[in-house]
């Protein structure tokens, strides 16, 4: 195939979201907008004990104070709040024990996305809890789960059936103040996962939910809750992905994770939201806050691949507590056409010897722009404490923009950091490379983008990378650079 | 196998090729020689259809194909392989997937499945043993960090692997000490057969004594000044470049 930057400009557009569709199953959705009697009526129809509600109208009340931040390196129209329907639940609601029983309208869902709960169940040790909408529709893996103590279900069922887990953990990483985001899903969030691993307890399987947004015009505010025990370990992936909309479809998931003490938490995210069409209409935003706290000796890893979105802002962080503890961010983040990523990560070391690791890899294509911003903090307690930052963009095309923001604020003179960060475009002469051994230029492009990420990839579980070197390849369909 | 007729090419609206004539038959080996500048490169990446040059006259056919209609990588899967005299750096792949990849796309080109891993790993086993390649160096990026000798080893065993029906060998032995040579020439050696063909382009006469060809063509100024035997290589050799250049000025 032909490299000239005229046909890269053609080919850019030739990019089709490909899981835009959409499926019409029965919802149960509230009036749009956002007032207390909302947080009040998602909170009853959701049968919760008063400590949450008033837990929830005490964060609605600070969020009434906040403004939506601006920082970002981002453009984009502001949401309409009061536009959103802040609760949509797939009607037939109860929860099934075998595939037969599920809506065949979800099943078909699935099976566009290639993950059919068929499959994922083959898939050895994979427990999948599928939250469509916001509603859990479908467990399994329950009782092996079950038998070792672990607790894995929808926040919900948590509020109802844990609540003293619940109420102990809930906003202690992230408090309701944190952010505008945050603050508008601690009041508003409809469901979610939780997950408990007991003391000394290793999850025997990868933990995994997939979400998806559903409903036209819902925003989606989904509550995540990994409570790892000490000297306990879990790796808990999550991916995504969501039909083609016109309009923009919020999303602004708060996911917190705890690791006591000798626990080890690995979160892998993979995802995929609709990113707007070749114009730079419609597509997800998603203001995501992840952040997790590591007490002594414990280990918190983050990998992502970002692909999807039009707009994103999300900074899954580690706060390391605990003396000795360790913190990694490892991300794959990817735009083209208008997409824009404002994505990173935060560090910071509180205890003595903690030591953190960010590895960044950005591409960008089209006319997208690409952001790492990543801030590295050293507490004045914090002797001895370390980071490594590598920072790698490759761009495609000369309409494309990459950015890095890295912050470093070191408060104690013992701390050792480092920063390294690489710009490197695709090179005519490497497509070349790869045509004359009979490659195409949109394989070569693959396999190019996959040797430049292959450090994070290789940080995904088996049954993820696969589908995560599927997504790049797809995100970049076309994308000559 | 390869037929030129009346090539002209140009690179930025500058002549480089200026008439080439050239008919290569299957089994057979053809060096080009020629100075630097003379055309040489151009002539091989326009073979492999890299777009940089425009053809301006003439045509190229390749078992009665015409080259103009096809883009490089269906050049590639027709059976035509470069090996470059500069291989680009592809950091995080290595050498075992970028064979496994292009052997599979061309395979797919022949609506062949993808080739079974078990049969891949003997072939690939085979021809490495063929080049001395070990397999520390197959997981390593490709060329990333490679000397000249491995860049070339690692393109003469591309070549290997896919079997090519028409090699170009551009400046294999630039780079080489002589040791490298050896293995690279011999493995050429070994892949040929009567139903190949290779062209050996090189400025030194050197290349020749472990890859003879059938066939020598010296290329100046953008045309074959002189044709001959092996025996030509020699007189190369011994006489120089300038009396090349001497020929041509006399418009031979």
């Amino acid at each position: 195939m032909a490299y000239t930057e005229e046909e890269l400009k053609k080919e850019l557009e030739t990019k089709e979201y490909e899981y835009g569709f959409y499926t019409d199953i029965d919802s149960d959705t509230f009036p749009s907008g956002l007032n207390k009697d909302i947080v009040k009526a998602i909170s009853k129809k959701k049968g919760e004990p008063e400590w949450m509600t008033d837990w929830r109208l005490k964060a609605f009340e600070s969020w009434s104070e906040m403004t939506e931040p601006e920082w970002a390196n981002v453009n984009y129209k502001k949401p309409d709040l009061q536009a959103i329907s802040y609760y949509s639940a797939p009607k037939s609601k109860p929860k099934y024990d075998s595939l037969d029983q599920v809506d065949p309208e979800l099943l078909k869902t699935f099976e566009k996305l290639g993950i059919s709960i068929e499959e994922q169940k083959k898939l050895s040790g994979v427990a999948v809890d599928i939250v469509m909408d916001s509603v859990s529709v479908a467990t399994t893996f329950k009782k092996t789960l079950a038998e070792k103590g672990i607790i894995f279900c929808s926040i919900s069922e948590a509020i109802k059936e844990h609540p003293e887990l619940v109420k102990k953990y809930i906003g202690s990483v992230i408090p309701p103040k944190d952010n505008y985001y945050a603050g508008l899903n601690s009041a508003v969030f409809t469901d979610g996962s939780f997950c408990y691993i007991p003391k000394g307890v290793r999850c025997p399987m990868e933990l995994s939910t997939y979400f998806r947004i559903n409903q036209a015009g819902t925003g989606q505010f989904e509550r995540t809750l990994v409570i790892a025990d000490q000297g306990s370990y879990v790796s808990y992936l999550e991916g995504c992905t969501a039909p083609s909309r016109d309009e923009n479809q919020l999303h602004a998931a708060v996911v917190e994770l705890i690791a006591l003490d000798d626990a080890e938490i690995k979160y892998s995210t993979v995802q995929n939201w609709f990113p707007g069409d070749k114009e730079g209409k419609g597509g997800v935003f998603n203001f995501v806050t992840k952040r997790g706290i590591c007490h002594e000796r414990s280990k918190i890893s983050w990998t992502q691949v970002e692909t999807g979105s039009a707009v994103t802002w999300k900074y899954p962080s580690c706060i390391l507590k605990g003396n000795n503890s360790v913190g990694e961010f490892y991300s794959i983040a990817v735009t083209n056409n208008y997409q824009q990523a404002d994505t990173g990560t935060k560090m910071i070391h509180l205890g003595k010897n903690t030591r953190s690791t960010i590895i960044s890899k950005g591409i960008s294509a089209g006319k997208s722009q690409n952001s790492y911003r990543g801030l590295v903090q050293v507490g004045a307690r914090a002797k001895n404490a370390r980071n490594f930052s590598q920072c790698d963009s490759l761009l495609m095309g000369n309409e494309c923009g990459a950015h890095t923001f890295p912050y470093i604020e070191a408060k104690n003179n013992s701390a050792q950091i480092e920063h390294e960060a690489t710009t490197s475009k695709i090179g005519e002469d490497q497509i070349f490379y790869c045509n004359q051994r009979g490659i195409d230029t949109e394989k070569a492009i693959a396999l190019i983008v996959n040797g430049f990420s292959k450090e994070v990839l290789n940080k995904l579980p088996m049954e993820f990378a696969v589908e995560a070197q599927k997504l790049l390849e797809i995100s970049l369909e076309g994308s000559v650079g | 196998m390869l037929t030129i007729e009346n090539l002209h090419a140009e690179v930025d609206g500058k002549a480089i090729l200026k008439g080439i004539d050239l008919d290569v038959k299957a089994g057979e080996i053809h060096a080009i020689m020629g100075p630097n500048g003379s055309g040489k490169s151009t002539l091989s990446s326009l073979i492999a259809g890299n777009e940089d040059y425009e053809v301006t006259k003439g045509e190229m056919l390749l078992k009665g194909k015409n080259l103009a209609e096809l883009d490089a990588e269906e050049r590639a899967h027709e059976g035509i392989f470069l090996s470059f005299q500069y291989p680009v750096e592809i950091p995080g792949v290595s050498v075992t997937n970028f064979i496994k990849t292009a052997i599979n796309a061309n395979r797919k080109a022949q609506g062949l499945e993808d080739m079974p891993a078990s049969e891949l790993l003997k072939k690939i086993r085979e021809k490495a043993k063929l080049l001395d390649i070990d397999s520390k160096f197959l997981s390593r990026s490709l060329n990333e960090g490679f000397s000249g000798g491995e860049k070339k080893r690692n393109e003469i065993f591309q070549m290997a692997m896919l079997e090519p029906s028409l090699s170009i060998l551009d400046e294999t032995d630039s780079g080489l000490d002589i040791d490298a040579l050896k293995i690279v020439a011999n493995g050429v050696n070994k892949l040929k057969s009567k139903n190949n063909a290779t062209i050996v382009i090189t400025h030194y006469q050197r290349l020749l004594d472990y890859i003879v060809p059938d066939f020598v063509h010296v290329l100046f100024d953008g045309k074959i000044v002189k044709s001959g035997t092996k025996e030509l290589a020699h007189e190369l050799e011994a006489k120089g470049y300038d009396w090349i250049k001497e020929l041509a000025s006399h418009g031979i």
